[in-house]
């Protein structure tokens, strides 16, 4: 499958600089050529944005009998962006029973996508 | 009322500054340490801020915000020290008195060896923006939601609006698109992102929420529930456009209009506050201008990276430890401690103030330090410049020492290493002044 080379202008997430990184994909879909990148991360988010690009899921969920009613959850490993929106409603029904540690994994393998969603905060049972 | 002189450092304060100052002031010697803290966990704000990009500098990591909370409690569990759970400070003298409340001690106080200040900032408030319109319910603060949201688990409203493109206003936009809300778009009264840029790609372009710059809300609609904004467009002078207004159908306004350092008992300590940053000024070693009190963090001026203020802790409870372990058992009122503030200006202490294209310098008094903390001098543009600048510590038209940056952002404190280089120029200083300009 061949396209027209093509240059793309993309904010680099690797960072709290933001670099505008110009990334040139020539016709057959490889990345050419990469500029304005303040490092080499650029060069390999770029890469994987064009391609697949992909992010980290942030959110909480249901906890039952603990000292707080949620628990911080998130993807350590970044999740194809176009489905971020259809895990955050799957894990709007889940609920887990207290105590729950941080680094416990909440969801396993979700949609055999190799997907875990992991706690990031830890709730005692309530006293 | 007990009292207990014995504690080396008191610090107020257990969020991520209070936590990094008392576990550094363990490591650096000091026997008994306390941190007193309001809320009923220790963490701060970070126990709420739910999402990542936490720890890149400390741990070399990237952690969501309860994690790094997490690990900063473990470290002062670990390092002994004590932490005072739901007990709010109401006075401290300048004496290092700490008068203290709660309902499970009662009415306490302490006089430590040493004080650090780690109060954090708050909110601007709508009162504080003269927001107009009706007193609708539905107009919060983004922190309100985000504890709303992510610690007690309600949800605030179904369409929001947001007024502020800083980063917490954009990282809940995208919580409540998350969490299944609409987001109707963000306003921003300037003409750019007062956030990072990263924050508007995946908070905002990721979940398709508008952002509209030089744009505000003039007026808010509905009796008992806000119904509506209306958006205006600004000129210039940040001055609303006749003709421009636009309703708009909301059900809850989120608000990301700036923090402000929180400094009451700093005031009644009558402490020196810059009025640039609003917090303590402080000098190399985080002291005040008070002898024996210490000061870091969102407390001593705005962070955007907890990573810095975390290291600004670490210097202060070094300091206070040091301080500390010179000062005898405080029996009566003793002016002996007042030594080593005059010792301070004494060995070389340089005043940095802010020049051309300069907002804030946290620390403004800089003197050769010496210690195991890694020291930062960190500077806010107050310009936005797209393009190689020179950060410049001028004396008169002598540039003393500087730095290349690849641009200057409001949004972006400049976070610069103090290293040998730098010492010795600051030490040669005569004038004991210095100006920084961005050019």
């Amino acid at each position: 499958m061949t396209h027209e080379p093509e240059v793309h202008t993309i904010i680099c997430l690797r960072c709290p600089r933001g670099c505008e990184v110009a990334v040139h994909v020539d016709s057959e879909g490889v990345v050419s050529e990469v500029s304005g990148n303040g490092c080499k991360l650029g060069v390999q988010y770029v890469t994987q944005e064009v391609r697949d690009p992909r992010r980290i899921l942030p959110t909480t969920v249901r906890v039952r009998g603990g000292t707080h009613p949620l628990v911080a959850v998130w993807t350590p490993e970044p999740i194809p962006r176009g489905r971020l929106l259809e895990l955050a409603r799957a894990t709007r029904e889940i609920v887990v029973d207290a105590p729950v540690a941080d680094g416990q994994v909440i969801l396993k393998d979700w949609m055999h996508l190799g997907i875990d969603l992991v706690a990031s905060g830890a709730v005692d049972v309530a006293s | 009322m007990t009292r207990d002189a014995d504690y080396d450092v008191v610090v107020i304060g257990g969020g991520p500054a209070g936590l990094a100052a008392a576990i550094a002031a363990r490591k650096a010697g000091a026997d008994r340490v306390l941190v007193i803290e309001r809320n009923s966990e220790a963490g701060g704000i970070l126990p709420q801020c739910i999402h990542n990009g936490f720890g890149a500098i400390v741990f070399g990591q990237d952690l969501p915000g309860p994690q790094y909370a997490l690990r900063y409690s473990r470290m002062a569990a670990a390092e002994g020290v004590q932490i005072m759970l739901d007990t709010f400070v109401v006075e401290i003298s300048n004496e290092r008195d700490v008068y203290a409340m709660s309902s499970h001690g009662g009415y306490v106080h302490f006089r430590p060896r040493a004080i650090v200040l780690a109060m954090g900032c708050r909110e601007r408030t709508r009162a504080q923006i003269r927001l107009p319109g009706t007193r609708a319910a539905g107009v919060f603060t983004a922190g309100t939601v985000q504890r709303l949201v992510n610690i007690e688990g309600y949800m605030p409203g179904r369409r929001f609006a947001v007024l502020g493109s800083g980063d917490i206003g954009m990282i809940m936009a995208r919580r409540l698109a998350i969490e299944g809300a609409e987001v109707v778009g963000v306003y921003e009264l300037l003409p750019y992102l007062t956030g990072l840029r990263r924050n508007y790609v995946q908070c905002l372009s990721d979940y398709e929420i508008p952002l509209h710059l030089s744009m505000t809300v003039t007026n808010i609609f509905g009796k008992e529930r806000v119904e509506g904004i209306e958006v205006s467009k600004v000129d210039e002078k940040l001055q609303p456009i006749p003709g421009t207004e636009q309703a708009i159908a909301c059900d809850a306004l989120l608000l990301s209009v700036g923090l402000i350092p929180e400094n009451e008992l700093s005031r009644q300590i009558g402490i020196e506050i810059d009025p640039r940053t609003s917090g303590p000024r402080v000098d190399s070693s985080m002291a005040t201008s008070v002898p024996g009190i210490f000061a870091a963090g969102n407390v001593t001026g705005i962070y955007d990276l907890v990573d810095y203020v975390s290291k600004a802790g670490e210097v202060a409870g070094y300091e206070a430890a040091k301080f500390a372990a010179g000062v005898q058992i405080a029996t009566s009122t003793n002016a002996a401690s007042d030594r080593p503030a005059e010792e301070t200006l004494a060995s070389g202490a340089v005043r940095v103030t802010p020049g051309e294209n300069v907002g804030t310098i946290i620390p403004q008094l800089l003197k050769v330090a010496a210690g195991q903390a890694e020291r930062y001098v960190t500077i806010r543009p107050r310009a936005l410049i797209e393009r190689r600048v020179r950060v410049s510590f001028l004396d008169g038209e002598r540039e003393v020492y500087g730095f290349w940056e690849t641009y200057a952002r409001p949004a972006e404190m400049m976070v610069h290493k103090v290293d040998a280089r730098f010492s010795d120029a600051i030490g040669a200083v005569q004038s004991r002044q210095l100006e920084v300009v961005i050019r």
